[in-house]
């Protein structure tokens, strides 16, 4: 399947000196500089770079789906047909005909008022001459090619009555729909949880060897790239800075860059001495013997920072919707001072879980205590104590900093309320606190839009410990940020955890994150926590059929290793899809 | 600042090449700005509300200067009581543009008894104006605190404020407005205003109600809340401030509307009475001379015209200038001239 022993194959898209500008401000901007690049069929291209990097654009381009403000230069040949220059007309032949794209975000990108049969078939009524009838009974081929179960019902089905993974594969039968001899993948998983991605890029290995197109894999994760690549392309600043096969770019890169941006990746199994893709150690085997270096000793003669028992939240029923219950008898204990990482997909509970900590969700049931405090029925007097003691740092920095205020003054803010310091003691605290993230002091007048995701992050990292809190929660902190970014986030965040010792509840869907930081780790399941335990434990030895489903999905930027797990993970779907019932018919 | 150790603070700046290009088209074009300053320059790019503006701004200022305002006396020889000897038969107006533009001794004409009629149109527009800019501010301030209450709460509260903001609203404004300025009105302005803000507040309370039920669910009021901030630093530090867009724009289009209100009263008697004036008591008095002498009828007509187009038009580029989805695209021939 690799195709790098330069086979007399002739490319299908040869781009030279491809440049995309923007007009900003009567200016030209530009966000993409003589990229040059071919695909082969059967091949996949990954180009690799981080937000900004002009991947995308230098893609969109290809097809002419610039902003009305961007213009492209120099040549991309599909073929032998000039792309760059086409009138509206002549590439709207061209778009899902020859060239398809698979976007995003499937819930977007499809038309919520269509069902997904009728997007399809209007997909190839459009290119090609073919009856209603014969368009649908391909539709429903084309949905069974990318494993939806029951195509045959599925083709009447609109986007929200299918999952995000169940959608994705729907966007990809659209692609396929007019047997493109490219495809651009724009992160086509990138808004998926792990476990969903893990089967659509089993599907993408599975189409690249039945249909005979090119892939161009648009992605900043590394482990999505040692998955699926023959070739990477990593782009910074619109330049190409390094290209060659996925084995040279892992084992042996040459660009500065790229070497910076494979050690920010966080690499599941590294912080445990033997890495086991597998995950089938027996199970008898003593939990770890090293400490981990993020946590501090905890302090067993105190009460601990954080004891839930069986913990039960719920949102409460709205007129005829019942109430539903996000977390079903949770039992979760933190020491004071230590790091206990919280995992699970969207909809686990888990962020549910971390809001009431903070106390900004009431307790339905069980206990939770914090700092010895509970918090069921807790009086507002009570809350408003509490909270000199926790605190949290949410997930998307753009939106949880007042855009109004500037951000010395959402630092400022915990220590003005709670009298803690005022006027001339406020500021020092506060410059105190903009050193400690390593921001310069100069931008404490400045208003968040006019910060990057990074230094935004940053600041929400120093309102959250403007207080010295004693518990601390992280919603996904880093999951918003770029790679190198998200890398030195988590070191300062490493290194105010040292210095102030507090407990702290980091909740996360990435494994290698938690992996990294946190002593123990509880894994949720659709609102009960189905496993917990030493950190070691959990990776090397996990009990539940889910953790080890989890772990084996997470994909690791190491084309080798990635090789020997992605086989376990098939196993592991397979399994998974015999035990419930749902295997693929007609296959 | 009062920091005792200024200790290089600026090594931390430029210490990530990487956060520092990141995302460098978006940044360039708010760079530096305030949120403040890039809606001022948003507006002063519409050029119909810079017109408006401008011609709003020289509306208030004839009328203050030219009769005066209170005890300031102003430039104009004659006030608006003072009866004169008819100048013009029939006293049409003097203004003329043979020979160059003159204005006479009455411009605008003079009424049956030999009033100025522009003496009489500029008080008209002073109460009108005057009315308008308290309906705007008090109607605004009932609007935002019923809206802003209702939103945050929710809940019981919520339904009791919206049902009698609906109460409020299925009454005829006119009527409502009629018995109101009649009982508190009577001549003077300021109390029809008053009275009339207790009408008008309901579309304010309404828009930003629905405005705060949006933004409290945004994370930076979760992240206020756990720092310990009451509820009404909430509302009203963390907010109000989103929402100040929403809130001038409406608040402008309620004056629009205010002013239209207060002539359409003041026509049908219900206003401003005889002795003071105002454009739409001037209507009133003089629509049975429509015929015999239109300037009567069409002077403070023009102004009701102009005041109300102009506070339209301002509120339309307020209205473009705060919403961030409008991004300016460059047109094509701005494009190819730089390429």
């Amino acid at each position: 399947m690799a195709p790098e022993d330069t086979a007399p194959t002739t490319p299908i898209l040869t781009v030279q000196d491809l440049g995309v500008e923007f007009f900003v401000d009567g200016e030209w901007f530009p966000a993409a500089v003589d990229v040059s690049y071919q695909v082969c069929p059967g091949e996949v291209l990954a180009i690799v770079g981080e937000s900004g990097s002009g991947k995308t654009q230098s893609s969109m381009s290809l097809i002419g789906l610039l902003p009305r403000n961007g213009r492209a230069s120099g040549s991309a040949r599909l073929g032998d047909r000039e792309l760059i220059g086409l009138t509206h007309k002549q590439l709207s032949r061209v778009r899902g005909n020859e060239v398809a794209v698979i976007f995003q975000e499937p819930m977007t990108a499809l038309n919520p008022v269509y069902t997904v049969g009728f997007q399809i078939v209007e997909t190839l009524r459009t290119h090609l001459d073919i009856g209603p009838k014969a368009a649908k009974a391909r539709a429903v081929e084309l949905l069974r090619m990318v494993d939806i179960p029951d195509p045959a019902k599925s083709v009447d089905k609109y986007p929200h009555q299918l999952s995000g993974g169940q959608r994705q594969r729907a966007m990809i039968a659209q692609a396929l729909a007019c047997d493109p001899k490219l495809l651009i993948a724009d992160e086509p998983t990138t808004a998926l949880d792990v476990t969903v991605q893990a089967e659509i890029l089993k599907l993408m290995r599975d189409l690249r060897t039945r249909i005979d197109a090119g892939i161009v894999l648009i992605t900043h994760d590394m482990g999505v790239v040692a998955d699926l690549a023959d070739r990477v392309i990593v782009m910074k600043n619109g330049r190409i800075v390094e290209a060659g096969t996925v084995e040279g770019i892992f084992n042996d890169p040459q660009h500065e860059y790229t070497r910076q941006l494979l050690d920010a990746v966080p690499h599941l199994g590294k912080a445990v001495e033997v890495p086991n893709p597998a995950g089938e150690v027996a199970a008898d085997r003593p939990a770890a013997t090293a400490e981990p270096r993020a946590a501090v000793v905890p302090d067993v003669t105190d009460e601990p920072a954080l004891v839930a028992e069986k913990l039960v939240i719920e949102y409460p029923a709205r007129g005829r919707v019942p109430a539903f219950r996000a977390v079903d008898e949770v039992d979760l204990t933190i020491g004071r001072g230590e790091v206990v990482g919280l995992v699970g997909e969207s909809g686990s509970g888990k962020t549910t879980v971390g809001r009431a900590v903070v106390g900004l969700l009431p307790v339905a049931g069980g206990a939770l205590r914090i700092n010895g405090q509970d918090m069921t029925g807790i009086s507002s007097k009570d809350l408003r104590e509490l909270r000199n003691h926790v605190s949290i740092v949410f997930q998307d920095p753009g939106s949880s900093l007042n855009p109004r205020l500037p951000i010395g003054e959402s630092i400022g803010e915990p220590l003005k309320l709670h009298k803690v310091a005022k006027g001339a003691d406020l500021d020092r605290r506060v410059e105190a606190l903009l050193d400690q993230v390593h921001l310069s002091r100069t931008m404490r007048n400045r208003y968040p839009h006019e910060l990057s995701g990074g230094q935004r992050q940053r600041v929400g990292i120093a309102r959250a410990l403007a207080l010295s809190p004693k518990v601390l929660v992280a919603d996904e902190p880093t999951s918003a940020l770029d790679v190198s970014v998200q890398a030195k986030v988590l070191d300062l965040f490493q290194e105010l955890q040292r210095e102030h010792g507090f407990a702290c509840l980091f909740i996360s869907h990435d494994l290698a994150v938690v992996e990294l930081l946190s002593s123990r780790i509880a894994v949720m399941h659709k609102g009960k926590l189905v496993e917990q335990g030493h950190r070691d434990q959990i990776l090397r030895a996990p009990t539940h059929p889910y953790t080890r489903r989890l772990l084996a999905a997470v994909p690791v930027p190491d084309p080798a290793e990635q090789k020997i797990r992605r086989e376990e993970r098939d196993r592991l779907l397979e399994e998974e899809l015999v035990r419930t019932g749902v295997h693929k018919a007609g296959a | 600042m009062s920091a005792p150790t200024p200790q290089t603070p600026d090594t931390s700046t430029h210490h990530d090449p990487v956060e520092n290009v990141e995302n460098a088209i978006e940044l360039k074009e708010v760079e530096g700005l305030s949120q403040g300053r890039i809606v001022l320059r948003r507006f002063v790019r519409h050029r119909g509300a810079m017109v408006a503006a401008f011609a709003l701004v020289s509306i208030v200022l004839l009328a203050t200067t030219s009769i005066g305002w209170g005890p300031i006396p102003g430039w104009w020889k004659h006030s608006f009581t003072s009866l004169n000897p008819v100048v013009n038969p029939g006293g049409a107006p003097t203004i003329s543009f043979e020979g160059g533009l003159s204005f006479g001794e009455h411009p605008f004409g003079q009424d049956n008894v030999g009033k100025d009629v522009f003496a009489l149109v500029m008080r008209g527009t002073q109460q009108s104006l005057l009315v308008m800019f308290i309906i705007g501010l008090l109607a605004s301030t009932i609007g935002i605190v019923m809206g802003s209450l209702a939103g945050y709460f929710r809940g019981r509260l919520d339904n009791l404020l919206m049902r009698f903001t609906d109460m409020v609203i299925t009454i005829p404004i006119i009527m409502v407005g009629a018995i109101l300025g009649a009982m508190v009105g009577g001549a003077s302005p300021v109390g029809l205003a008053v009275a009339l803000s207790f009408v008008t507040w309901t579309s304010m309370a309404r828009l930003v109600r629905g405005e705060f039920l949006s933004l409290r669910e945004r994370e930076f009021v979760d992240a206020a809340r756990v720092a310990g901030a009451s509820h009404g630093r909430i509302m009203f530090k963390h907010m109000l401030p989103n929402a100040v867009g929403v809130i001038i724009v409406n608040a402008t289009l309620l004056m629009a509307s205010a002013i239209l209100l207060e002539t359409a009263l003041s026509y049908l008697g219900f206003g401003i009475n005889f002795p003071d004036v105002s454009l739409g008591n001037l209507i009133n008095q003089y629509q049975t001379a429509f015929s015999t002498r239109p300037w009567l009828f069409w002077w403070p007509g023009l102004f009701i015209v102009a005041i109300a187009l102009c506070v339209n038009f301002i509120g339309d580029g307020l209205r473009d200038a705060f919403d961030p989805r409008q991004r300016r695209i460059p047109s094509r021939r701005s494009m190819s001239k730089k390429g």
